[in-house]
């Protein structure tokens, strides 16, 4: 299983960073969104998808599943909701600025000084 | 400890304190009256010191300065370094004495002036004082810096500009290079201490690093006396004025090279290279300056030629004299090698007290004319016969005719360069005619830009309606200072002794040490009549040619025009600026293009090119099947989901079916949760999706109309590329991290405890608010600080740039 999910994570991570380099600014930004989303499965993925109990110590089993990689996905979760609800707000005020969400189009100057 | 020799070195710098304090106090009183009571008092402190150096003792003070890095402040007299700094002081007290007649109180902010000229002083003193090489380097990069502040002082100049930072980026550039040497010193010799460094010579000659630390040290030193091909800066230099001319650019900063070479020949001497190095480079450097000092038309431009080939001059026999550190028993009377090194500090003194003298009379002709241009002047020795004088025995003198002391140290030269070829040493008795043979030549244009010096100066016809002021004598004030230095130039002349055994054999016992024994001399008697010695011949040799030459100047001016301006030095340095910003700005306009793609391609590309070229040059590349957990049918179709809607995502060409095939990945993704036991994180996962696709549905609705929405992504097959790279390389990362379980997981401790010592039943929670309670503290942090970006960048609005 854990080969299948090694093997979503890249899908995930090659169709995130497809989208992140269009010029399309909505585009860029469902990019970091889907690379977020490989970066949880390939958390989960590495902490080993052995079959246990669900950490929940009420159920008694005897086996549960690893705590730690869950806790830590869940901080990362609200943290790019957090950095995605940022990036939204801002490719909106940008458009409303500049009048346009084609990245090519918000180049800075050519001189150096 | 910190002594009164510490304190005669930064004396200066603590006087240019107070130089703008009393400018501003005194403004009635010409600054530079104060000024003059430094370099005074500093030259009788050093002079008490003439005793002790002429009887072989030397004064050792060490201030501890960095003593954790072996750099000590450390001042050092011997015969050489108190040579130098009398020098520098007694030229110093007659530069400030120039200086006070030769700027004007009214027009010229003389405060700035005497700053950097004490600056300069002290950072010279430091230089030739210091036994440390980290010490050393640092005073040395004053002196180059204080000349760009001085030869930029007529700053609102164009050439002052370009002549400074010619200067600054050349002294700089092997000053540079210096430091680099003295750092490969210390790796071989483990102190930065000259005097500890020459006592480990003869270890450190077969190390492999000695040959670097000779050409990085030669580098520095050839670079700032101004050596063949790095003379190009000196003649750019004059455009400071002439008291800084006169001061840094003959008599002081360009002789620092000089130093360098003088004291650290025990240290290389022994190799033949370093004779090769110096003397070649000595005797190119004095014919190609004297051959070029005859082309110019502007006076200082003469001198400044002038000096270079002086200096190649005092440098070649510098070369020749360190000769003599490859013999044990050499006798020390009547020795060629002996002979080079005396003439070459004889020389040194000889040169700074003519040149000085020649800049301080071009200063006044360029004073009371107006012009340095000799094709303006002429006729004006009835006008101007004080000055007339100066100008013929400095001349004289630098021509090296009798009875000036420029004849003596030139006889000496002479010895020294044809006596070399007797010896069986470094291919010399092979090669080495051509040493008195390009001496001799360059005597004669030596001899030949003096004349020009003298002569189209002041005799032949008065051109009244080429100057623009009246001409006259100058005030016996400006007079005073070079009357002084040619005074010393006769009696130096007539009598050399008084030099000898007071400087010259101190400086010489610094400059070959190993040659003496206990109470062992040298024998220095310079005699201003030697009979009829080959030399003599070869003077008169000169001098004969040489006004040959001189009179029939019309008629071969023209081989200059065999070397053009385009091949010069010069160009090519200009070029070599110009080429480098164009190069240095076409390589940063071809990758940085302000297009965001660009760049993260270049990171997008460098990371996976770094992690596989990692993973497989490691050979950590390892898949194990033995530990995976079993496959079940819905996992299978809820990733086939997965990659369908990504794919749709992807590839899609309308906006919306973007947003909702990012909508199907999310919930994807929590069912993933479920199916894996992480009932939080499909809570969690399913109500931020949510949030998220409204979020985005809401711009979708504010952004632009159908036309651009509808836009297709342009299939573009390099980002594919990249982006698959991107994807394989996380896969294989993956799968790698999965096969390399290097110990168990810490969870044990989660699970036993979450209960017993936090209370809670449901772990994942009790980590979130508990054992880790401090990663949600700040993820709520993160959470706050993005909703009040949001609610600033939609309620502020600055209108106008002028309110930000």
């Amino acid at each position: 299983m854990e080969i299948i999910m090694s093997i979503l994570a890249g899908i995930l991570f090659m169709a995130g960073t497809y989208l992140v380099l269009s010029k399309n600014m909505i585009r860029i930004i469902i990019g970091t969104s889907i690379i977020s989303h490989g970066a949880h499965v390939l958390l989960l993925t590495m902490a080993g998808l052995k079959t246990g109990a669900p950490p929940l110590l009420g159920l008694d089993a005897s086996t549960y599943t690893d705590p730690l990689p869950q806790a830590l996905i869940l901080t990362a979760i609200v943290i790019s909701f957090g950095v995605t609800s940022f990036f939204l707000v801002l490719g909106y005020r940008t458009y409303k600025e500049t009048g346009t969400d084609n990245t090519e189009r918000m180049r800075g100057t050519d001189s150096y000084d | 400890m910190f002594t009164a020799l510490h304190f005669a070195i930064i004396a200066p710098f603590i006087a240019a304190i107070f130089v703008p304090i009393l400018y501003k106090l005194f403004s009635r009183i010409h600054t530079g009256w104060f000024v003059l009571t430094v370099p005074t008092i500093l030259f009788l402190y050093f002079l008490q010191y003439l005793p002790t150096t002429a009887n072989k003792e030397t004064v050792t003070a060490v201030f501890d300065w960095i003593p954790s890095l072996g750099i000590h402040f450390t001042a050092y007299i011997d015969g050489l370094g108190l040579l130098f700094a009398l020098l520098i002081t007694g030229i110093g007290i007659l530069v400030v004495l120039y200086s006070i007649y030769y700027l004007s109180k009214e027009r010229e902010s003389l405060h700035t002036f005497y700053t950097f000229l004490l600056m300069f002083m002290g950072a010279m003193l430091g230089v030739v004082l210091s036994d440390n090489l980290i010490v050393l380097y640092m005073f040395w990069e004053i002196t180059s810096l204080s000349s760009f502040l001085l030869i930029s002082y007529w700053y609102e100049r164009e050439k002052s500009i370009y002549g400074a930072l010619k200067s600054m980026i050349i002294t700089v550039m092997g000053g540079f290079s210096m430091l680099v040497g003295f750092v490969l010193l210390y790796t071989m010799t483990g102190t930065f201490s000259i005097q500890e460094t020459i006592a480990a010579s003869s270890d450190i000659v077969s190390h492999n690093l000695f040959l670097p630390a000779m050409l990085t040290i030669l580098l520095g030193a050839l670079t700032k006396s101004a050596q063949f091909p790095f003379h190009i800066w000196l003649p750019d230099a004059m455009e400071a004025p002439t008291p800084v001319s006169a001061y840094l650019h003959s008599a002081t900063m360009v002789k620092a090279g000089i130093y360098l070479v003088a004291r650290l020949s025990p240290v290389f001497a022994i190799s033949g290279e370093w004779f090769w190095l110096i003397a070649g480079f000595g005797i190119t450097t004095l014919f190609w300056g004297s051959f070029s000092a005859v082309r110019q038309t502007d006076l200082k431009g003469i001198l400044a030629f002038s000096t270079v080939s002086q200096l190649g001059m005092i440098l070649s026999m510098l070369g020749v004299g360190a000769a003599a550190l490859h013999f044990d028993n050499l006798d020390l009377e009547d020795n060629v090698f002996v002979g080079a090194t005396t003439a070459a500090l004889f020389h040194l003194i000889n040169h700074a007290t003519f040149k000085g003298s020649l800049f301080m009379m071009v200063g006044i002709v360029d004073h009371e004319t107006g012009t340095r241009d000799i094709r303006k002047l002429g006729g004006l020795m009835t006008i101007m016969p004080i000055t007339f004088t100066i100008a013929v025995i400095g001349s004289f003198s630098m021509a090296g005719l009798p009875p000036f002391n420029g004849f003596l140290s030139k006889e000496m030269f002479f010895t020294a360069m044809r006596e070399i070829t007797k010896f069986q040493l470094f291919n010399v008795d092979t090669y080495g005619v051509i040493f008195p043979a390009i001496a001799w030549l360059a005597s004669i244009f030596t001899f030949i830009y003096s004349m020009i010096l003298v002569f189209k100066t002041f005799n032949g016809k008065f051109k009244p309606e080429k100057l623009d002021v009246k001409p006259h004598e100058a005030p016996f004030g400006m007079l005073l200072s070079p009357i002084i230095l040619v005074s010393l130039v006769i009696v130096f002349g007539f009598f050399p002794n008084i030099l000898s055994y007071t400087v010259i054999e101190p400086a010489m016992a610094s400059i070959l040490p190993s040659l003496l024994q206990e109470g062992e001399q040298f024998y220095v008697d310079i005699y201003f009549w030697h009979g009829w010695t080959p030399e003599l011949y070869m003077t008169i040799g000169v001098i004969s040619v040489g006004l040959f030459l001189y009179l029939g100047m019309k008629k071969w001016v023209g081989i200059y025009r065999l070397f053009p301006d385009n091949i010069s030095f010069n160009t090519l340095y200009d070029q070599a600026i110009v080429k480098g910003e164009r190069l240095s700005e076409k390589i940063i306009s071809s990758h940085m293009t302000g297009f965001i793609k660009d760049y993260l391609l270049y990171i997008f590309s460098f990371f996976t090119a770094a992690l596989v070229f990692t993973l497989f040059h490691k050979e950590a590349f390892i898949i194990e099947t033995q530990n995976l957990a079993p496959v079940s049918i819905y996992e299978v179709i809820l990733a086939v989901v997965l990659v369908a809607s990504v794919l749709t995502v992807m590839f899609t060409k309308s906006r919306l079916k973007a947003i909702i095939g990012l909508g199907v990945v999310g919930y994807t993704i929590a069912l993933f949760f479920v199916i894996f036991r992480a009932p939080d994180l499909a809570l969690t996962q399913l109500i931020i999706e949510t949030v998220s696709v409204a979020l985005f549905l809401l711009c979708f609705y504010h952004l632009p109309q159908i036309a651009k929405s509808l836009e297709t992504i342009r299939f573009q097959l390099g980002n594919f590329i990249i982006s698959l790279a991107v994807g394989t390389t996380i896969t294989l990362i993956g799968l790698t991290a999965n096969s390399n379980r290097l110990f168990e997981s810490i969870s044990g401790f989660f699970i036993e405890n979450s209960y017993n010592e936090a209370g809670g039943k449901n772990m994942v929670n009790v980590i979130l608010v508990d054992f880790r309670g401090f990663d949600t503290m700040l993820e709520i942090l993160v959470l706050g600080i993005a909703a009040f970006g949001i609610f600033t960048m939609i309620k502020l609005r600055l209108e106008g740039k002028e309110q930000l």
